[in-house]
């Protein structure tokens, strides 16, 4: 929407404070992420900007905090600990998660609508009543403070993202692709693995990823099912702003922030693939 | 295709069974079929996630310490009428209950749950239990109110009473700032005693405050992503997908450090002269503080629906309101916006649901002012180990939360939701 070269003096002022209000709003959206990234190469131990680091001096800045960071073991294990229960959880939620979508996806499904809300549940009860549920369950099988009952938390809290993205893809998987490569001699198996994978795998990986980054980000649930031994680093950092909060958090959150524009990257990469693929990309 | 079917019912397939009877057979075998792939998820989810919710829930009404750690005085209760002090044959069987509760070492539980009712019920219980322990022989009355003039109290087995009941209202009564007083009756607590009703009223309104917020941030940058041309908009995008992607932790720690007294924001109001080093706001660990970050965290929830809906408006609707006479306010208010409606309607169920639930943010940026529900819950869950009352207040919190979801599901349908 560009400005036509007929507008007036009170369109063109308004036309410019909009973009000016839009450039206000982004920046309250990413400004807070951006400003933690040079803050956590401050060589004090204070969360503001110093003199030094204004002026560029070289000596405002270092790497004390990732070096604390990478030298904490509590830090590594952590890390370690998050990245286990993530993988673990992701694929346990996606593998159920996409069968139970191309079972909900079939037109013969019954009950397809009560069962959809059982399934979606877990995003939509406040996270601090499924968490007390989960400890009270978890306890009387003997799996709090163990992996496993994390890891098996986490995928009950990853599932209605793949079971959303995955029916969305199927929903609007064109039928008539599977019925032409069986009419050009297919059989169900290659139709299957050749036509049908190959155009819902991107609505997996995007759901696959969703689960990751709900296991990796979740801390609720951690405080209440996971073990000293089984601390995550959204545990670890939960604790860290709540007792002293010190600058190594922002390190850590530094390297977060690195890993959301990974993710972000690798799933765009996937949305534009899979966009050629059907052919809706624009020319 | 089964009507086409059944109208040339007569026809069999080669092995002679009727059409129908076939289609039906296949039918059948799909949904069984269908049914087997989403069984397994269903059953996980069932038994690790739904029964373990409503049973936390549950113990908002359920009752068992009286019931079970005292079954005696329990039965010997059953005909008391109230009216006046129990007979001997209940002083009789609290005895052996205390008796067996101290041997047991499960006594306390006892005392605590009263102790919720009747403040002073602990010291009675744990005390008497003491004891009546050493107690030989009846009869029980007169040596039990010597212990503790508690036992002479009708009030005090009133309460014993209700509470051997195996479920009670008491917790969800306590959850509204109610209680029962000494003749069973509801009363309101004391006013300094209530904090559950302003509590969830609080809860309330910061909510409603963030999906406001919400609204009038997300509105224009919806605007301008859905009208600006595709490679421009997937660009700015990813200002708004960013921030969704990142950790909540990560986004609440740089709204403390933004915010704290010593943080950024002050330090530039200071250096602009905007405020005096002395008068620096307190921006944080307060009801401000957890609306600005819980505002910035769920932002996204809005955008991302109304930008969906904004997409699917041609133009060339507002270009045709403009060219019939209308000035661009009015096209704007009268054509553009009720076309938005339903994204707003998604986008602030959405942001709505979400941050009545909150319990991270507000309670790393929330204060004593700045706190919702969920951090009351937790407080009971694991500070003062009232997990009857934690129940009861999530059985409203979800109660709430189910009502609004229900809502969003009448407006959007939770199938037709898109994430990133």
């Amino acid at each position: 929407m560009a400005i036509p070269i007929y507008a007036g003096k009170l369109e063109r002022t308004w036309y410019y404070s909009y973009r000016i209000i839009c450039a206000l709003i982004f920046l309250f959206l990413i400004g807070p992420i951006l400003i933690i990234v040079p803050l956590s190469f401050n060589v004090q131990p204070y969360f503001t900007f110093t003199p030094e680091m204004l002026s560029f001096d070289p000596d405002g800045y270092s790497l004390r905090w990732y070096e604390e960071f990478f030298a904490s073991e509590e830090w590594m294990r952590s890390i370690k600990n998050s990245f286990f229960v993530a993988i673990a959880s992701t694929i346990l939620a996606t593998s159920l998660g996409t069968l139970a979508a191309l079972g909900l996806s079939r037109p013969e499904m019954p009950y397809r609508t009560l069962i959809m809300s059982i399934l979606i549940s877990p995003m939509i009860v406040p996270l601090i009543i499924s968490a007390a549920g989960m400890f009270f369950f978890y306890s009387s099988v003997n799996l709090a403070g163990t992996f496993l009952g994390l890891i098996l938390a986490h995928t009950a809290l990853g599932i209605p993202f793949v079971v959303i993205t995955v029916t969305a893809t199927l929903s609007s998987f064109d039928h008539s692709l599977t019925r032409a490569a069986a009419g050009l001699g297919a059989n169900s198996r290659v139709v299957f693995f050749k036509v049908m994978l190959p155009l819902v795998t991107p609505g997996v990986i995007s759901g696959a990823l969703f689960a990751f980054i709900t296991s990796f980000d979740e801390v609720v649930v951690a405080i209440f099912v996971a073990g000293v031994e089984e601390r995550t680093i959204p545990l670890q950092m939960w604790g860290g702003i709540r007792e002293q909060i010190s600058p190594t958090i922002l390190a850590v959150a530094t390297i977060l922030v690195a890993i959301s524009i990974l993710l972000l990257t690798v799933l765009e990469l996937i949305r534009r693939r899979s966009e050629r693929q059907r052919g809706l990309a624009p020319a | 295709m089964v009507n086409t079917y059944s109208k040339v019912g007569e026809m069999t397939t080669s092995d002679g069974v009727p059409l129908k009877v076939s289609l039906q057979r296949s039918q059948r075998k799909l949904k069984l079929w269908a049914f087997l792939l989403v069984a397994p998820l269903l059953l996980f989810i069932t038994v690790s996630f739904i029964i373990p919710v409503v049973n936390m829930t549950l113990r908002g009404v359920e009752n068992p310490q009286v019931h079970t750690i005292m079954p005696n005085v329990t039965e010997a209760l059953q005909a008391w009428e109230g009216k006046e002090l129990p007979d001997e044959s209940v002083y009789e069987a609290l005895v052996k209950d205390l008796t067996l509760g101290r041997k047991n070492k499960n006594i306390g539980k006892v005392a605590s749950r009263l102790n919720y009712e009747r403040s002073g019920m602990r010291r009675v219980i744990t005390g008497s239990a003491r004891k009546a322990s050493k107690l030989k022989e009846g009869p029980y009355k007169e040596q039990m109110i010597k212990i503790n003039k508690a036992w002479g109290d009708v009030a005090v087995w009133s309460l014993i009473k209700r509470e051997s009941m195996p479920f009670t209202s008491s917790y969800l009564v306590a959850a509204v700032d109610y209680k029962f007083n000494d003749k069973g009756e509801m009363v309101a607590k004391a006013e300094n005693k209530q904090i559950y009703k302003s509590l969830f009223w609080r809860t309330l309104v910061m909510s409603f405050t963030i999906t406001v917020l919400c609204i009038l941030l997300a509105y224009p940058i919806a605007y301008l992503l859905a009208t600006l041309p595709l490679a421009k908009s997937n660009l700015l995008m990813i200002l708004v997908l960013l921030p969704f992607w990142t950790s909540l932790l990560v986004r609440t720690t740089t709204w403390i450090v933004l915010l704290q007294t010593e943080g950024v924001l002050n330090d530039v109001l200071v250096w602009m002269n905007i405020i005096d080093n002395d008068g620096r706001l307190q921006m944080i660990f307060n009801k401000t503080g957890t609306i600005i970050a819980m505002t910035h965290i769920l932002l996204p929830f809005m955008v991302l629906p109304l930008y969906s809906v904004m997409k699917t408006i041609p133009p060339s609707y507002m270009r045709a309101a403009l060219s019939l006479g209308a000035n661009p306010v009015t096209s704007f208010v009268r054509v553009y916006i009720p076309m938005t409606v339903t994204g707003i309607g998604a986008g602030s169920l959405l942001v709505f649901i979400l941050s009545i639930g909150y319990y991270i943010t507000p309670a790393l940026v929330g204060g004593q002012s700045g706190l919702l529900i969920s951090n009351m819950i937790a407080y009971h869950m694991q500070n003062s180990l009232n997990w009857g009352l934690a129940g009861a207040l999530g059985f409203i919190l979800l109660v709430i939360v189910l009502v609004f979801y229900a809502l969003f599901n009448k407006v959007v349908g939770i199938d037709k939701m898109k994430m990133g």
